[in-house]
């Protein structure tokens, strides 16, 4: 007689790359009966999904643009996990960045583009930075729990939001919540002509770069790793484990406070109350599916990037409910998460033998070692 | 006729034999001791008869019948109960609650006669509690007494109790010592897993002691001492370096003055410590495991801040400094726990350079080629079974243990704090390790190495410190010496004619 026994035991190398692919067809087969629900063809909507955004040059450009604020919280957040540092908080430190944004950008109207951007990026950045300050002294001080802290947070800044927008920020002229709009010099250049591509995705890219470079090339980025990847033996190694925290926890919030000036100043130039749907949450996912590897970050943005455009393609195309491509992104994203952690693991069929003489069962993985 | 007996049994986590043949008998109404250092396979024979742990030779007799014990379900059935370390207590359920846990029957659940029940259970073996009461509010004394009735209640006429004592303190110990008395009196076996030889003597029926793996014998309480329980735990084998040549009197390296530290909760772990350590010789702290030696490693590592004395290293004072202060004077340090001191999912390189980022870094990066060439030669001269980018952690112990030794020596320190640097090696690698402490030493460092191996502390030390309950004992020359003396020392009596708690 046999049975099936799971054990741990890392994928060949040549089972990676398939990963994608593998989650994309399991994740068709599940949501596949929803789509007939909806009176569409599966196969169709999957077309519109994944296929379509690419097809044409103004979605595939779309695609980038939602990109872009992906790649900058991804990057975020990426850099305060791989220091151990837990931030949910890259939601509120993007709308931090998106208030200063949006108050620099209405005073910088007499400087030329050349200043105005980088103050505008510059701004951002500190105002994340702040944003992102209390929660990492609590941490490194008082051993709170960043979690909870960075998390509470986000619901602060977005009631300041509301207050600055519903009061001494209403535009004067429509009476809308929302800021004024910023001036022109102030807005980062479009890239590209008749299309809504903006500086923020070079700013993306050259973060994604400028992070791969600092975990792998610095000294900072050594001491980062080595405190997110076993605490105790840094701080014993004589590494300085709370500033590197520190360090790694307000450049986080730095960055993700670009992503609000990103939005801010290259699409909506006001600041409004839904500047981000969840793009600091999405920052999670982004930087977990991209095992927190810099490229691997840059690429699960992009691919967020294309669902999301995607979602809106179906949606159109087919005149099923725009829910249904958040069902289907959804699903995607649990079934590559679980992919990626299956990955570690093998299963094979093994003889029952009678545990007490079965040398495999000796040698597997669920007892610990004596201490 | 013995309420269990364990013939033979082995049991092998590679690369160890964590039980090697080892025979255990109990008889009915005993409380029976096994004693041990860390490490020594208590707890895994303890865990094999319980059912966690699956031996891969041997067998086991109930009662006489032989028994297949594949989980803890079919322990608790043959009435086997164990009490862990770490309790398994559901703090916001009341102690009635936790205590029929998993033993209901049906859906229908009346907590007013689950109490009643506790409430009799309880009466019925003289343990007092509250059956009402939340278990977030007990102390930890009347948890573990949770934990007793819990398996009493569940009809176990043996009872297993992992290093009960190390979670109390001294008030609980006497009402925990009271509690198996009675169960005793009652009837019942008990097995009390310890390395506290005090508690041993008061307590215990019979002791076996265990030594890497072994039995190394088993005695009535009424015809052994102290003495003799700590010369059988830490034993008296022959191994191969030798240590040559007497010390000259060197400067003084690390001067530690009136030293008082706290453990992790917060209770007095080392009292009163003062040593001196000179250029040129190992002092040894010897002693039974737990008598603060992990507290002055990291002491001396600067990862635990003393709460009172000095620690000075040459003309520095250390005392509340950041290790990177202490690598900074020059102190290497080796610490008891190996991945306490290594990062196992980064380079064998990288974890090389991280106590001395510094010297391997221009204007903030990493000056990858000095990095490599460094991990080259250091795992060419240290012999080191590794690639510079492999991972730490697929490394085998004593690999990593040399990569510890090659990173702390290739700092050139002047003093050297050594912990338990050879526990769980093989031959090849202990003997390595010992041969370098030596080479050190030599070579004028002042070495402190703390060990719970008498036979590497007398192959090694010039000078041997004995500590007992967080107190130097008294500070020794190794040819003065005997295996006799220094266990009377461990067993916490104070020799004649040592200095005591000084230098000499």
């Amino acid at each position: 007689m046999t049975r099936l026994k799971i054990e741990r035991a890392t994928a060949p190398l040549w089972v990676r790359p398939l990963i994608p692919v593998i989650a994309a067809v399991i994740t068709f087969t599940l949501t596949a009966t929803l789509v007939i629900l909806a009176k569409a063809n599966p196969l169709e909507a999957y077309y519109h999904f994944l296929i379509a955004p690419l097809s044409s040059r103004v979605s595939a450009i779309e695609v980038l643009v939602k990109s872009t604020p992906l790649l900058l919280v991804g990057a975020a957040v990426t850099f305060a996990f791989s220091a151990g540092y837990w931030n949910i908080g890259a939601e509120g430190q993007l709308y931090a960045g998106a208030v200063a944004a949006a108050w620099l950008g209405t005073i910088l109207g007499n400087l030329p583009a050349l200043i105005a951007v980088p103050v505008m990026l510059l701004g951002g950045f500190v105002a994340g930075m702040l944003w992102a300050l209390t929660p990492a002294l609590l941490k490194i001080k008082l051993a709170v729990d960043e979690v909870v802290t960075t998390l509470l947070l986000n619901t602060v800044i977005l009631f300041v939001v509301s207050y600055l927008l519903n009061g001494p920020w209403r535009d004067p002229v429509s009476g809308w919540p929302q800021s004024p709009e910023i001036a022109s010099s102030a807005m980062l250049p479009r890239l590209l002509p008749q299309a809504r591509l903006h500086l923020g995705f070079v700013i993306g890219l050259l973060v994604i770069v400028a992070l791969w470079f600092i975990l792998s090339r610095t000294s900072l980025g050594l001491k980062m790793r080595a405190t997110g990847l076993g605490m105790e033996a840094a701080r014993f190694a004589g590494v300085n484990v709370n500033r590197t925290i520190l360090t790694a926890a307000l450049i986080s919030g730095g960055i993700a406070g670009m992503a609000g000036v990103s939005e801010v100043a290259g699409i909506h130039f006001h600041l409004i109350d839904a500047i981000s749907p969840g793009y600091g949450y999405t920052g999670i996912i982004i930087a977990m599916l991209g095992g927190l590897n810099p490229f691997g970050v840059g690429l699960a943005a992009l691919f967020i990037g294309l669902l999301s455009t995607g979602g809106q393609t179906v949606s159109r195309a087919l005149g099923v409910p725009a829910y249904l491509g958040d069902v289907v992104q959804a699903a995607l994203l649990l079934v590559t998460l679980g992919a990626f952690i299956l990955q570690n693991y093998r299963l094979r069929w093994v003889a029952n033998e009678p545990r007490s003489s079965s040398p495999l069962h000796a040698a597997s993985g669920n007892e610990l070692k004596p201490d | 006729m013995p309420a269990i007996q364990m013939l033979g049994i082995t049991k092998r986590f590679d690369p160890v034999l964590a039980n090697d043949h080892v025979d255990f008998s109990l008889e009915p109404g005993e409380i029976h001791a096994l004693l041990g250092e860390n490490g020594a396979g208590k707890t895994t024979l303890m865990r094999i008869l319980y059912g966690l742990y699956h031996a891969d030779e041997g067998e086991i007799l109930v009662d006489g019948q032989l028994a297949h014990i594949t989980s803890p379900k079919e322990a608790i059935t043959l009435g086997i109960g164990m009490v862990a370390q770490h309790f398994t207590l559901v703090p916001s359920l009341s102690v009635a609650e936790n205590v029929v846990l998993g033993y209901t029957r049906g859906l229908g659940f009346d907590p007013l006669a689950a109490q009643q029940n506790v409430a009799e259970a309880a009466a019925r073996f003289g343990i007092k509690t509250d059956p009402a009461a939340l278990v977030r509010h007990l102390s930890v004394g009347e948890r573990q007494r949770i934990e007793i009735l819990k398996a009493l209640y569940r009809n176990a006429r043996v009872l297993i109790m992992d290093e009960p004592t190390s979670v109390l303190v001294p008030q609980e110990v006497n009402v925990l010592f009271e509690t198996l008395e009675r169960l005793r009196a009652a009837g019942l076996s008990v097995i009390f897993i310890s390395h506290k030889l005090n508690e041993v003597m008061a307590v215990c029926d019979r002791i076996t002691v265990l030594r890497q793996g072994r039995v190394v014998g088993t005695v009535d309480k009424t015809e052994t001492s102290q003495a003799e329980l700590a010369c059988m735990m830490v034993g008296r084998e022959t191994f191969g370096v030798v240590r040559h040549g007497e010390h000259p009197q060197g400067q003084v390296r690390l001067r530690l003055d009136h030293l008082n530290a706290l453990d992790n909760k917060g209770l007095p772990a080392l009292k009163q410590v003062s040593l001196e350590v000179q250029a040129g010789e190992i002092l040894c702290i010897a002693g039974v495991s737990g008598n603060g030696q992990a507290e002055l490693a990291r002491v001396l590592a600067g990862t635990l801040k003393p709460a009172e004395g000095r620690i000075l290293v040459e003309d520095q004072d250390l005392t509340g400094s950041d290790p990177s202060r202490f690598l900074a004077a020059g102190v290497g340090r080796i610490p008891e726990e190996r991945h306490e001191g290594t990062i196992g999912e980064l380079s064998v390189a990288e974890n090389m350079v991280l106590e001395r980022l510094d010297d391997f870094t221009r204007n903030g990066l990493l000056d990858r080629n000095l990095i490599r060439r460094h991990g080259e030669q250091l795992i060419a001269e240290y012999q080191i079974k590794a690639q510079p980018t492999d991972r730490m952690r697929t490394l085998s112990g004593g690999n990593i243990q040399k990569v510890v030794l090659a990173r702390a020596l290739s700092g050139k320190p002047r003093f050297l704090v050594a912990s338990q640097p050879t526990r769980g090696l093989d031959v090849g690698a202990t003997e390595y390790v010992r041969s370098k402490l030596l080479e050190q030493r030599d070579q004028g460092v002042a070495v402190l190495l703390i060990s719970e191996d008498l036979d590497e502390v007398l192959a090694l030390a010039d000078r041997i410190a004995v500590i007992y309950e967080g107190r130097i004992v008294g500070v020794i020359p190794t040819q003065e010496a005997s295996l006799e003396q220094l266990g009377l020392m461990m067993s916490g009596a104070c020799p004649q004619g040592a200095a005591r708690g000084g230098n000499s």
